[in-house]
């Protein structure tokens, strides 16, 4: 993660002018030296993270799959976030996702006469039950104490199991680091009190992140309060992203 | 870029699993299924397999010896590789793979030992120089060749057999499992695909050792014993059709039980599939063999040995081929169609020179042989006529009547 990235750099900085780095850095004591980062701070037992998609919502203008490309550098052909669009009716269904959304949605002619069409933003899941974690051989892959699921980009072996394993296809392999990557609900800004990239850039309040621990927090008021689904429920995985406004069709 | 019909989700439409990932439970396959052949020999007391038992022991192991390469040339990181083994996280399946690898490797190279251990003493004895040193490590400097210690050899080779077969088909078994226990993928998770991989090792070990079995021959101007050839092909249609039958019966639940996964399933076998499936894995590679088989064994006593030989090697052959084809529909035609269930993408071509391509493929298939020419060169993959002249080794010129 670039948190841990940017501690080790200050610290070797530092420990380079103290003249003990390498001794310090094999002690293992490495990341309590230099100056206290903000996320050390942070205390994870203090949080749990819920994500709610309302997808009556959304518009499908794409802004969140850019915020998210711009803010964690997503390969091009890879997403950590995109959008669908359902456009139905009785009888028929046509399903799309150009680039993901990434440049919104062109017009489009369904070939029959549709009555009913909505867009569903999707991403990892984070779920509790995961299997990514479950057929990770190496434990690169790891649910926070605070309800995150996240990859140790540098204990993964980049197998790709993982990705087999993930039932809503929210993970791959970077072409650039050849290891798995996924949605992290933007971890480096939710532990310094931001909310996710695409949470931010939403115009229309589709995305909401929250936390299950605070007692007024909205997604906990909605989770709740309100009836809320989940992908793929059959499989048990629990997922930690719920969403508003489901249709049957949508998988 | 691929193409996709339907929908698939974005991330969907790479294939992660290449053609490595094929070849894995392929030459695996060889691995357990050469080792049960072996062991219906020691274990099972087959006489009749006697002359194929240290082919199938040697082909095990060269074939053990490049199993993991597929593996470790896939890897994203393939410098992490080595942390499954000693770092592995035991709620995955794959992390399996270090210790039934290495426990196995183990019990073979222990069971090559004591096959082995008073051909190695021998060679030390008349050998010089070099390779008489060479002998001598080989046998751990230890030159007992009293008959209370050749007893304890052949127990030794019973229990060791005794132990190898269940870590082999456990070896092979856990390969099924990696892909039968994704739930996400309605192509591969079943119950039924570890049974269905480990049969049909047990078809591509015995199919690969009737062709080496008739080419070494061949090669080393040995005799084709009838009795051999006759059984193993029986042995071969046995598994073939159980083999089959399984495969099918996963197919037919699936379109019997109509759930949401064969919307899905029934387009991929029948479009993208269409060659490898149906052709391949059950035409050219199931019924053809099994007729051929099906003539070799209710016909035995009227085919002369020629025919036989190479009715043997032609459903040999296609066998290798059926059990590829196996391989690659599970593992690449999980990846074609999407957990969508709306969308199936292209055909995936694998390149001739890359790092995951064909042309390593061939040299990752044509590296066992190598190493099996090596491991003759040094261990004899024929058993030595036993005191007194073993009655199947003296008959050192082709017998009328055999190939």
């Amino acid at each position: 993660m670039d948190d841990n990235r940017s501690t080790r750099r200050d610290f070797l900085s530092n420990a380079i002018t103290l003249g003990s780095g390498a001794v310090v850095f094999l002690s293992g004591t490495s990341l309590a030296a230099g100056e206290e980062h903000p996320a050390e701070r942070y205390d994870w037992e203090a949080h749990r993270y819920a994500y709610v998609i309302d997808t009556t919502k959304c518009i499908g203008c794409g802004s969140c799959v850019r915020a998210c490309r711009a803010e964690n550098e997503v390969p091009d052909g890879y997403f950590r976030t995109w959008v669908e669009r359902y456009v139905l009716s009785a009888e028929s269904s046509h399903v799309d996702s150009p680039n993901g959304g990434l440049d919104g949605f062109p017009p489009m002619q369904a070939g029959f006469a549709p009555t009913k069409s909505f867009f569903v933003p999707k991403m990892c899941n984070h779920c509790k039950e995961t299997p990514c974690i479950q057929v990770c051989p190496v434990g690169a892959s790891y649910r926070t104490r605070d309800g995150v699921v996240l990859v140790d980009g540098q204990r993964c072996i980049g197998c790709g199991y993982c990705v087999q394993a993930c039932p809503y296809g929210s993970r791959f392999l970077s072409p650039k680091t050849h290891t798995a990557e996924k949605c992290t609900w933007c971890y480096h800004r939710v532990t310094k009190g931001m909310k996710p990239a695409c949470v931010e850039v939403c115009p229309t309040a589709t995305r909401l992140f929250g936390d299950m621990k605070r007692e007024d927090d909205p997604v906990r008021r909605i989770l709740e309060h309100e009836r809320v689904a989940v992908m793929q429920p059959h499989l048990l995985t629990e997922p930690q992203c719920f969403y508003l406004g489901l249709d049957k069709e949508v998988r | 870029m691929p193409e996709i019909s339907g929908y698939a989700f974005p991330n969907d439409i790479h294939v992660h699993w290449s053609l490595m990932i094929v070849m894995y439970p392929y030459l695996t396959g060889f691995v357990a299924g050469s080792f049960i052949v072996t062991s219906l020999y020691h274990l099972f007391g087959k006489k009749e397999f006697q002359p194929v038992a240290r082919l199938a022991l040697g082909t095990s192991l060269c074939f053990l010896a490049v199993a993991a390469l597929p593996l470790q040339l896939h890897l994203g990181q393939p410098q992490r590789g080595f942390s499954v083994m000693v770092t592995p996280n035991f709620t995955s399946a794959m992390a399996g793979f270090g210790i039934l690898y290495s426990f196995y490797l183990v019990i073979v190279l222990l069971e090559v030992w004591f096959v082995y251990r008073k051909e190695i003493i021998e060679a030390a004895r008349r050998s010089r120089g070099f390779k008489r040193k060479f002998y001598a490590a080989l046998a751990l400097w230890t030159y007992d060749t009293s008959p209370e210690a050749l007893d304890i050899d052949h127990r030794a080779v019973t229990i060791l057999t005794a132990i190898g077969l269940p870590s082999a088909c456990m070896l092979h078994g856990y390969v099924g499992f990696i892909f039968g226990g994704i739930k996400a993928n309605p192509w591969w998770s079943t119950p039924l695909m570890p049974v269905i991989f480990l049969l049909s090792a047990a078809v591509s070990g015995i199919a690969l050792l009737i062709l080496l079995y008739q080419v070494t021959a061949r090669l080393q101007r040995r005799a084709v014993e009838r009795e051999t050839v006759q059984s193993l092909a029986r042995w071969l249609w046995f598994f073939l059709i159980i083999t089959v039958t399984l495969e099918l019966l996963e197919i037919i639940m699936l379109a019997y039980e109509h759930s949401e996964e064969w919307a899905i399933i029934a387009p991929l076998l029948t479009t993208r599939l269409q060659f490898s499936f149906i052709s391949m894995q059950m035409i050219i590679g199931s019924l053809i063999p099994f007729i051929l088989l099906a003539i070799v064994v209710l016909l035995a006593a009227y085919l002369h040995d020629r025919i036989r030989n190479t009715l043997t090697i032609a459903a040999s052959l296609l066998l290798l081929l059926q059990v590829f084809s196996m391989r690659w529909n599970v593992v690449i035609g999980g990846q074609l169609l999407s957990k969508s269930f709306r969308g199936l993408r292209s055909a995936y071509e694998p390149h001739l020179f890359e790092k995951e391509g064909i042309l390593t493929a061939i040299l990752l298939f044509i590296a066992p042989f190598i190493l099996l020419y090596v491991f003759d060169r040094v261990l004899s993959i024929v058993e030595p006529p036993a005191p007194g002249g073993h009655e199947r080794e003296g008959e050192r010129s082709a017998s009328p009547g055999q190939a």
